[in-house]
């Protein structure tokens, strides 16, 4: 992996987005400008910087590597994170632009008249916001160590510094453009390399996946073991090693490598272990993980249903959470304000339903050929990884270099772009409702929020990409979706009711994430209900809505006719107002 | 650089007056559009009927999606056998949720945003009838 051709695309990469981000810096003059665009982004431009925005680390590395260890079950994740958008286009999209609110704090107090529930709102859109920023700077820090070989905690500062900057100088005119650049980016750096891995695995003679055995090395194949791992092993295999097994140094110093024979069970091999394991041999797996085989792999309920006990419900409410959660993450809906009206909010959500989907068919490839051709990953922990290796394993030489550059690149622009977004949101959070409101105060929010996501970014190695992100969606779903959705087609709703209804929701969805994170409940209900939220936590939260805006109905907001009218009616009507602008 | 301060800026409500004339309705069209404006009883019964047609149109492109894509893992889970089958070569499970999911998520939101354009047309047309 670490060839000057990855890390010159990687570099290029990054150039390109800053110099796209100084082009617009230019642009932008005026507070307005940072602010909001000026609201003159058409609908394909404005689709594609969401579709950029959003297609994050999770998508990019996480769905891959999930799909290669669990198998079809994981492709909910994508699924989710698009059929998002259909939920937020049925709903969402068009009222929410007629109302003007540029960010949801915006919504709550200009719906609900109150600056209670505005802060409150602002601190959710803080917590959601550092919490899926966490991620992608976890995918920034495994990344760089997977192209460079350096420390984690280099990807995270070094990424964390470069989003930080870019969003302090560039506003966000400087950012639509970089965001619409970055899903062109991302979705060639995912596409190409699939399509050519999909020929080679078609003259490779397209060897099934759903056999009954677990995955196996096709060639003879040497594994570089740098961090220290421990695996399990199903049968005798005889391999040859140069480092340290089980505490026992095998090879020379020369390079030499010593005949092992691995024994069924559990061993440990210290960094820089070299194990070459002959073609043919079963690949060793994560300790405590059974080995699938590719008939169990292959079918829903899989691999899955050996880590969760309730992998049913695991799957309802991660689909609640992702289909609900989408409207509520607060970098999303920055951009329908950016459209001109109601109408081309509809037509952006459509276009980033179809940039998605082109999008998503391909990580399911890396993760299904990833068991093929890279199964030494299974050992070493670095499913993740597999988008990033793959390329490399299958060719060798300059096009292999070429391909692994590309995706290395998009890979790059993954967390750079959902970075940067949620950087915007968390520094204009700030700026709004901490600060003053001004443009310095939009660049001391910038640097503030970037500062503490590096900080908190440092902590997180040791939990997974794709779960910390299933987590931001539970909590958004559980706070600001039931807001959004009757604050739009509910006349009844007040102040009280919504306050309630954000604080008990998103309250007992982050409690039960928080639990699960730090106490880590042992299998059982507890657990599949703690883990997975949104299947209790979003009923309770429109409940609680409900129920205390019915108890509280004398005290219902200013104008709520006014405002039905303002969000509903089309413009051509010419009765619309904006109660943010 | 202008230093308005967003906070002032965003209490600034436009002032517009639809067509740019300020004097009493005359047309029904134009009452009607006052009792909007307004927010009349009539006005607020005319916009129900556009939210409510509105909100229906999103239930039943909903119940579509629901029955799809929430009827899946239930399906899954009951008939085990389902992943016995090929189409062009892919298990069935992978087939739906790798591929066909994304271009009926597409086709749904297509059917939705031209009916809920024609319902907008539609209310607008009756509002300057009536």
């Amino acid at each position: 992996m670490e060839s000057p051709v990855v890390l010159a695309a990687v570099v290029a990469s990054t150039i390109a987005t800053i110099l796209i981000g100084v082009y617009g810096m230019r642009v932008a003059r005026t507070t307005s400008d940072f602010f909001v665009a000026s609201r003159t982004v058409r609908p394909m431009w404005n689709a594609s910087a969401i579709s950029g925005e959003y297609l994050s680390a999770a998508s990019f590395l996480g769905v891959a590597g999930l799909v290669m260890k669990y198998g079809v079950d994981m492709l909910w994740y994508p699924v989710g994170f698009a059929a998002g958008y259909l939920i937020l286009l049925l709903l969402v999209a068009a009222p929410l632009r007629r109302f003007g609110a540029y960010t949801i704090p915006d919504f709550a107090e200009g719906r609900l008249d109150s600056l209670v529930v505005r802060r409150l709102a602002t601190a959710f859109v803080l917590l959601i916001g550092w919490f899926y920023l966490l991620p992608q700077l976890k995918g920034a820090g495994v990344t760089l160590r997977a192209i460079l070989g350096a420390p984690y905690w280099v990807g995270v500062i070094a990424v964390g510094a470069l989003i930080t900057a870019n969003v302090f100088f560039g506003g966000m005119k400087g950012i639509t453009f970089v965001q619409a650049f970055q899903y062109w980016l991302k979705v060639t750096a995912i596409s190409l390399p699939a399509v050519v891995l999909l020929f080679h695995y078609h003259d490779d003679g397209a060897p099934r996946l759903t056999v009954h055995a677990p995955p196996t090395f096709r060639t003879e194949t040497t594994v570089d073991v740098r961090v220290k791992a421990r695996f399990e092993v199903d049968e005798p295999t005889a391999v040859r090693l140069r480092g340290v097994l089980d505490g026992t140094r095998y090879g020379g110093p020369d390079g030499e490598t010593s005949p092992v024979t691995l024994a069924v069970g559990e061993h440990s091999v210290a960094p820089r272990t070299h194990i070459t394991f002959p073609a043919g041999a079963a690949a060793p797996h994560t300790v405590g993980q059974e080995a699938a085989s590719g008939h169990t792999w292959s079918r829903p309920f899989g691999p899955v249903s050996g880590e969760r006990t309730h992998p049913l419900f695991f799957t309802y409410s991660l689909m609640l959470a992702t289909f609900l959660g989408t409207m509520g993450l607060p970098h999303i809906l920055v951009r329908f304000y950016t459209n001109p009206d109601g109408r081309a909010a509809r037509q952006t959500t459509l276009i980033v339903l179809m940039l998605l989907g082109a999008f998503y068919i391909f990580p399911a490839v890396y993760g299904a050929l990833g068991r093929l051709y890279a199964p030494d990953l299974y050992l070493t922990k670095a499913t993740d990884t597999v988008v990033l290796a793959l390329p490399g394993r299958v060719f060798s030489g300059f096009g292999g270099e070429l391909l692994s550059g590309l995706v290395a690149a998009g890979a790059f622009a993954a967390f750079l772009s959902t970075a940067s977004g949620l950087l915007i949101s968390v520094a204009g959070a700030l700026a709004q409702d901490v600060f003053k409101g001004q443009v310095k105060d939009f660049k001391r929010g910038a640097a503030v929020a970037g500062m503490v996501a590096i900080v908190l970014g440092l902590g997180v190695e040791r939990f997974d990409i794709n779960l910390l992100v299933g987590w931001a969606f539970a909590i958004a779903a559980s706070s600001f979706c039931p807001l959004l959705v009757l604050g739009i087609w509910w006349r009844g709703l007040t102040a009280a009711g919504a306050g309630a209804g954000i604080a008990v929701g998103g309250g007992l969805a982050s409690g039960a994430i928080l639990i699960t994170m730090l106490a880590r409940p042992g299998p059982g209900w507890a657990e599949a209900l703690l883990g997975q939220p949104a299947a209790w936590s979003v009923p309770i939260a429109f409940l609680t809505m409900v129920v205390v805006s019915r108890l509280t109905a004398r005290r219902l907001p200013t104008e709520v006719g006014a405002k039905m009218v303002a969000m509903h009616a089309p413009e051509a009507l010419g009765l619309g107002r904006n109660y943010r602008e | 650089m202008s230093e308005i301060d967003p906070s002032l800026a965003a209490r600034r409500v436009a002032v517009r007056n639809p067509r740019g004339r300020a004097t009493k309705p005359t047309t029904p069209g134009e009452r009607a559009l006052a009792e909007l404006k307004e927010q009349t009883e009539v006005g607020e019964v005319l916009l129900r009927s556009l939210t409510r047609a509105q909100l229906m149109l999103a239930v039943r492109i909903f119940a579509v999606f629901g029955f799809f894509l929430l009827g899946l893992p239930a399906l899954f889970a009951t008939h085990p056998r389902l992943a016995d089958y090929r189409i062009l070569g892919l298990p069935l499970p992978w087939l739906v949720l790798g591929l066909a999911v994304y271009p009926l998520l597409v086709l749904l939101a297509l059917l939705y945003v031209r009916q809920a354009e024609r319902n907008e047309r539609d209310f607008i047309e009756f509002i300057e009838r009536s």
